[in-house]
């Protein structure tokens, strides 16, 4: 059942789940910033509406810059910004940045130890009709191995307005993931968003598995829980948020009860949140795993349904995904 | 803003170039690693910045107001790190520990380890970018301080360079300066052989930038120029500063292959004989 605790949208199980895009969040989040913090400035490079940062722009166009197609000019002038008492946002697609711009962020933001977070937006293959090249899918993995920066996976529109509200009140670099299309509305306004911990958003009486999503995709790994219970499988979800710093305790904790994990992510399965598992687990606990999420190919164009389907990230291939590491443990 | 320079300031400040050249020899020395061309060859500039030109104080270097200093091409920072303990930011004697295990005196400048290193540098073509977020900055809160962007002629080959060129004409930041150390050379030759950069002056003015042309080895020349600069409103002000790479020591001058390498024992004497013994000669080249 999902957590009574969390005060999550109990609509998510029915046919018809409220929808919204992760990318809604944060342009809401950046709003409520403007308000609250005089030194929050936002730059984007000519996606000022893709990546909502256009109400932002509108309220606060003393407080927005525009720099063009220009990804590395935005990271680093936002290292500047940062390093002179501002917030600063920047808004791309995250195949431009943190891709494009990977070493001027490194340098500039991340080792230089500025203010700035990174919103990488048309996040995974959900981007759709695009194709490949608009389809972050190594983001997570490309940023992770940077000593210090924090990185935030938001699985519906209210945590990504959440997310990016504290990370706008809250010194350092990070990256924040967002995603395009609308997705279903697992959390409300209520649920406690904690930065740095994991929340089991379902659980079954004796959970056999731990499966762990990150990101919108995490939907469809509840759908497979619940799917699963009424066949005699009993499993818990876990919504990983927070990619770095990980909650080790918390995910050892739970992972010490059921020994066998599944992970669920819409990005390459190695350095994303399955690298960051196997690496807790290699070293604190030899658990079987199985990996939901790119399976070392790129994406295509098509529908973010009919692309889930085909690369074996959609309820079913969990579904499956669990059975096997069931069969695998000992 | 400063004051006007006069000429026994010039031949002070003349006086502290060459003891900047000698510092720099003896640190490459010890470090056994690192540029010597570059930071020769700038010797007089950042004595002029450091010594004249900044609203500084080394005793209080994270104060608000003061004027930025921002290193685009960190690997010269010998010269930095030497001017920078001139000016009494850290005791000189920590020179000895350029590029060595736990020093903090990284062999590329890092924000955060030393006082006075405004930015993280060494990766080129990022200083003008992260010098015009700190212009907006000031401009957002009212500030009057200046920001300094000191660059090489080489970096001028990074996208990211005109990325930004093209950004501050069109924000129209007056309150930032770009210095342009035109030495013609880098690491695999001279510029306009591995990549021509020339019309620099017209590509910079094809920008909405003013800019200014100097010889960078007189400083007085140099500081009238940056007082030019800061009179221009609504632009951004390039200074293309002429310098000689190597300056000071015969052997070196105008040879690319110093550029990245530092001097050897026999070598690093024979610069500082050649430094101590012109520095007569160097002082009457900047009248």
């Amino acid at each position: 059942m999902l957590n009574p605790d969390l005060k999550l949208n109990e609509k998510i199980l029915t046919e018809t789940p409220d929808m919204a895009a992760t990318r809604d969040g944060y342009g809401e989040g950046l709003l409520e910033l403007g308000e609250k913090n005089p030194n929050v400035v936002v730059l984007c490079a000519d996606l000022t509406e893709s990546t909502k940062s256009q109400q932002f722009a509108q309220k606060y166009p003393d407080r927005f810059f525009e720099v063009g197609v220009a990804e590395q000019n935005m990271a680093a002038i936002a290292a500047g910004l940062g390093a002179s008492g501002k917030t600063a946002f920047i808004s791309s697609y995250a195949t431009f940045s943190p891709g494009k711009n990977w070493e001027t962020i490194r340098t500039t933001i991340v080792y230089n130890r500025s203010n700035v977070k990174i919103a990488g937006h048309h996040a995974g293959i959900m981007t759709g009709p695009d194709g490949a090249t608009h389809q972050a899918t190594e983001d997570i993995a490309s940023v992770r191995a940077w000593p210090g920066i924090e990185i935030y996976v938001p699985c519906d529109s209210q945590e990504a307005k959440k997310i990016t509200v504290y990370s706008g009140q809250t010194d350092g670099p990070m990256y924040l993931r967002f995603s395009r299309d609308k997705t279903p509305i697992m959390t409300t306004v209520a649920t406690p968003f904690t930065p740095g911990k994991i929340q089991v958003f379902w659980k079954s009486e004796t959970p056999q598995v731990s499966i762990f999503a990150t990101g919108y995709i995490l939907y469809q790994a509840i759908i497979a829980a619940a799917e699963l219970e009424k066949e005699g499988i009993q499993t818990e979800v876990i919504n990983v948020a927070t990619i770095k710093p990980l909650d080790e305790q918390g995910i050892l904790e739970l992972v010490n009860k059921t020994h066998a994990v599944v992970t669920v992510e819409d990005h390459q399965v190695t350095g994303g949140l399955g690298g960051a598992l196997s690496e807790l687990f290699a070293k604190n606990l030899p658990t079987p795993m199985e990996f939901i999420g790119l399976q070392n190919v790129f994406g295509e164009s098509g529908k973010p349904q009919e692309l889930i389907e085909k690369y074996k990230m959609d309820k079913a291939a969990i579904k499956e995904a669990v059975k096997k590491v069931i069969s695998r443990k000992k | 803003m400063f004051e006007p320079i006069h000429n026994d300031k010039v031949i002070e400040l003349g006086k502290k170039a060459v003891e900047a050249r000698e510092l720099v020899i003896s640190t490459l020395l010890e470090a056994g690693s690192g540029h010597s061309a570059g930071p020769l060859g700038m010797a007089d500039i950042f004595t002029a910045f450091y010594f004249h030109i900044l609203n500084h104080n080394p005793k209080d270097p994270t104060w608000v107001d003061r004027d930025r200093l921002v290193l685009s091409n960190g690997h010269i920072c010998p010269i930095q790190y030497v001017t920078l303990a001139m000016a009494g930011y850290f005791p000189i004697e920590e020179l000895k520990t350029l590029r060595k295990i736990n020093s903090r005196l990284q062999g590329h400048p890092h924000r955060g380890t030393i006082p006075g290193i405004e930015t993280t540098s060494g990766p080129l073509g990022e200083g003008i970018s992260q010098s015009i977020g700190m212009a907006l900055a000031a401009r957002l809160d009212n500030k009057k301080h200046h920001i300094y962007c000191l660059t090489s002629d080489g970096e001028h080959q990074e996208g990211n360079t005109w990325e930004a060129v093209m950004f501050a004409g069109k924000e129209k930041l007056d309150n930032l300066t770009v210095v342009v150390d035109r030495n013609n050379i880098q690491i695999d030759g001279f510029t306009e052989e591995v990549m021509p950069l020339e019309t620099l002056r017209y590509k910079y003015e094809s920008f909405n930038w003013k800019v200014f042309e100097v010889d960078g080895h007189n400083i007085k020349m140099f500081v009238e120029a940056v007082s030019e600069a800061r009179a221009i409103h609504e632009m951004p002000v390039a200074i293309i500063a002429h310098t000689i790479p190597g300056k000071g020591v015969d052997f070196m001058e105008n040879d690319f292959t110093w550029h990245g390498k530092p001097p050897n024992k026999d070598e690093a004497k024979k610069a500082l004989d050649e430094l101590r013994t012109l520095q007569g000669k160097i002082i009457s080249e900047h009248q």
